[in-house]
């Protein structure tokens, strides 16, 4: 890289990565969305902020996460060296909790008391109510009635810890009908509350804050593949829904020319059904929830809902940056089925001991796919973004098994 | 462009402050619960009292709508409407009126798919005088407002409770028209209209503009209305008529006989307020 070519330094003062994001929303909420700009463009150049992130996500979340050689499923695929990167073994079992916890110290520098937020797959719900329980701040999760119902274990873990559950029952019940009635709250609740967005969506800075938070895995699998290997990883791979997770692994590499990625997209039912969420594969570019972005939308601009057997990635949108990436052919997209989705997570069970979250089971399906077709030293690195735990009902009923 | 239709609005609210009162904004949502319906209210407002109407562009996501809202979307959704249909209502409008101004309420995304510079020439073509689009800040303005302005449509802004000096004159930089003022923190049909911090807001609001200043969000009743109409320069009433509509529709959606007839009479019963209303002292 010469310094002038960077894919890292997005977005502009505006918070457009070319011409994705942005800040599409009701003036009631441009205020608010300029306090957190404001708030978090201070915390992120003191140090005290720094110190205080890093020594809960070493302490709290039980970070770094390990890099690990996957080394029966690399003889059992026959090509490219598997290594995962373990964000399943975090606190709470996925990803999320490294985006609320960064967010959550933020809100309390704000002085914010009361914490919103959405969640699809409820991962992030209760990443939310976790942090919002350690610092005893009250929590109220809207999530789609659709959802709740195949999600029952996360939603008694997010009452567990103390918070409120709000059933959304507009639109189809799903997470892009949450996010819209957080939205909904937030321009109601102006003065106490604070929302804790789950992804690198929403309107500036948000996309760009919950990529920086995300990047610690990144920088943590680049420090530790060059420990193993003595070398850059020739293909990274991660499953999107938003995108946080991918993000967060690519980010870091993203000036790296010789590091492929690709991006893993939900084919649900399959592409030519109409029934799935890879807005990067067939949508096309629209503006959602404050940002402009690549959208699952009819001729008429009315936003479609998506299907996917991993309630996580089930969002007809997808973060601005990635719709970016895609559009400047920095990262590759893809998508995988449902059906490639469950093969894979029944293999990893199998062969790694480690029962995937369905969300990185699209990722591995792809890695499945990929692997044999390359030689033995290509280095192929897959975000194991959350576990399977959650999953295990919605997986016994596609399996055809009673529990 | 001819110039025939050109500046309704302006026009408008001249000819309201030369009769000394204030205005009634009917909201409706096109298309809801059908097209036919939905042209039929649209057709009588103007008689029942309506001086400026805003014709909701129906979204998936109405993000800063409440229920009411929400549900008359969905409505006109499913029955199959669309924005071109939308136009297309307007158009039919224009035939038998040329001076009741039309503004269109929505989101941004049906207009960014129609594409924004068709989507100006076609509006004015149809007769469209205003636009409100609630996603689109001034930081995000130019690129349907500019158009917008080029062919003779205003580009009507949200002034709110949360916005401050410095936004204000950022917000009135792209007001055309008139500016909507957003009376509560909160989604349509939520709260209730507080007339006297109106009136507070209003009054910081004029010394940064002479635009007519409409009021909206809180206004359910003739009172609300008659209240609102002392300080503003119209009173916006959108769920309430809504409401209207899905109390009358039978419990699988058809629209029962007397539907419009009741829409129609609550605008004349909320035209009957605004007129009430003492009249305000010249505001400029």
């Amino acid at each position: 890289m010469d310094g002038v070519n960077t894919y890292r330094g997005g977005p502009d003062e505006r918070g457009h990565f070319g011409i994705y994001g942005g800040r599409f929303v009701a003036e009631t909420l441009m205020p608010l969305i300029l306090e957190v700009e404001r708030a978090y463009a201070e915390a992120r150049s003191d140090e005290a902020f720094t110190r205080e992130f890093a020594y809960y996500l070493h302490h709290y979340v039980g970070r770094p996460s390990p890099l690990y050689y996957a080394q029966r499923l690399t003889e059992r695929l026959g090509g490219a060296k598997i290594y995962f990167k373990r964000d399943e073994l975090n606190h709470t079992g996925a990803h999320k909790i490294n985006n609320t916890l960064g967010q959550i110290l933020l809100a309390r520098r704000m002085g914010k008391t009361r914490i919103i937020a959405e969640t699809g797959a409820g991962q992030h719900g209760v990443a939310t109510a976790t942090v919002c329980a350690l610092f005893g701040l009250a929590c109220e999760i809207y999530m789609g009635a659709t959802d709740i119902e195949r999600q029952s274990p996360n939603v008694f873990r997010m009452k567990l810890l103390g918070a409120q559950v709000r059933p959304v029952t507009s639109g189809h019940g799903t997470l892009k009908d949450a996010m819209n009635e957080a939205l909904r709250d937030w321009v109601a609740n102006v003065e106490d509350t604070y929302y804790l967005i789950g992804t690198v969506a929403g309107p500036h800075p948000y996309p760009t804050m919950v990529r920086d938070f995300q990047s610690v895995i990144g920088s943590e699998a680049r420090e530790q593949i060059l420990a193993a290997e003595g070398r850059l990883p020739d293909t990274l791979v991660a499953c999107i829904g938003g995108g946080s997770n991918a993000i967060g692994l690519f980010h870091p590499f993203l000036d790296e020319p010789s590091v492929r990625m690709i991006g893993v997209e939900a084919a649900g039912y399959g592409i030519q059904t109409g029934e799935h969420c890879a807005s990067l594969t067939a949508g096309r570019p629209g503006v959602l929830h404050g940002n402009r972005t690549y959208l699952l939308q009819d001729n008429d601009g009315q936003i479609k809902d998506g299907h996917s057997i991993a309630a996580g990635l089930d969002y007809p949108g997808v973060g601005p940056e990635h719709s970016w990436l895609r559009d400047s052919g920095r990262v590759t997209y893809v998508s995988v089925t449902d059906e490639e989705a469950m093969a894979a997570f029944e293999l990893c069970s199998r062969t790694e001991g480690i029962i995937p979250a369905l969300e990185p089971a699209h990722a591995l399906a792809h890695v499945a796919r990929l692997a044999p077709t390359l030689p033995q030293s290509h280095l192929l690195l897959m975000n194991l973004c959350g576990r399977g735990d959650k999953d295990v009902f919605t997986a016994a009923r596609h399996f055809g098994i009673d529990l | 462009m001819s110039n025939f239709g050109d500046q309704r609005i302006a026009r408008r609210f001249a000819s309201m402050r030369q009769q000394g009162r204030s205005g009634l904004i009917t909201f409706v949502t096109a298309g809801d619960p059908d097209l036919g319906t939905s042209m039929e209210i649209l057709r009588r407002l103007p008689a029942a009292g309506a001086d400026i109407i805003e014709l909701g562009m129906p979204f998936s996501d109405p993000m800063a709508d409440g229920p009411a809202i929400q549900a008359s979307s969905q409505r006109a959704l499913r029955a199959g409407q669309t924005l071109r249909r939308t136009l297309g209502m307007v158009a039919a409008f224009r035939q038998a009126d040329g001076e009741t101004p039309i503004v269109l309420m929505g989101y941004y995304n049906p207009i960014y798919s129609y594409g924004p510079a068709a989507f100006v020439v076609d509006a004015k073509k149809a007769g469209v005088d205003g636009l409100i689009v609630v996603d689109l800040p001034p930081e995000e303005a130019d690129e349907l407002f500019m158009p917008a302005s080029a062919v003779g449509i205003d580009s009507i802004m949200l002034a709110t409770p949360t916005t401050d000096e410095a936004r204000l004159s950022r917000v009135l930089d792209y007001a055309r028209g008139f500016v909507y003022y957003v009376s509560i923190t909160g989604v349509t049909g939520t709260q209730a209209v507080d007339a006297e911090r109106v009136e507070t807001a209003l009054t910081r609001i004029r010394r940064h503009t002479e635009l007519p200043i409409a009021v909206g969000f809180g206004i359910r009743t003739q009172e609300q209305a008659a209240a609102v109409a002392t300080s503003a320069d119209a009173a916006v009433v959108g769920s309430a008529l809504i409401g209207e509509v899905a109390r009358s529709l039978e419990s699988d959606g058809t629209p029962q006989r007397p539907l419009v007839d009741r829409v129609v009479g609550l605008v004349s019963s909320l035209a009957q307020g605004v007129r009430m209303a003492p009249v305000r002292g010249p505001s400029v």
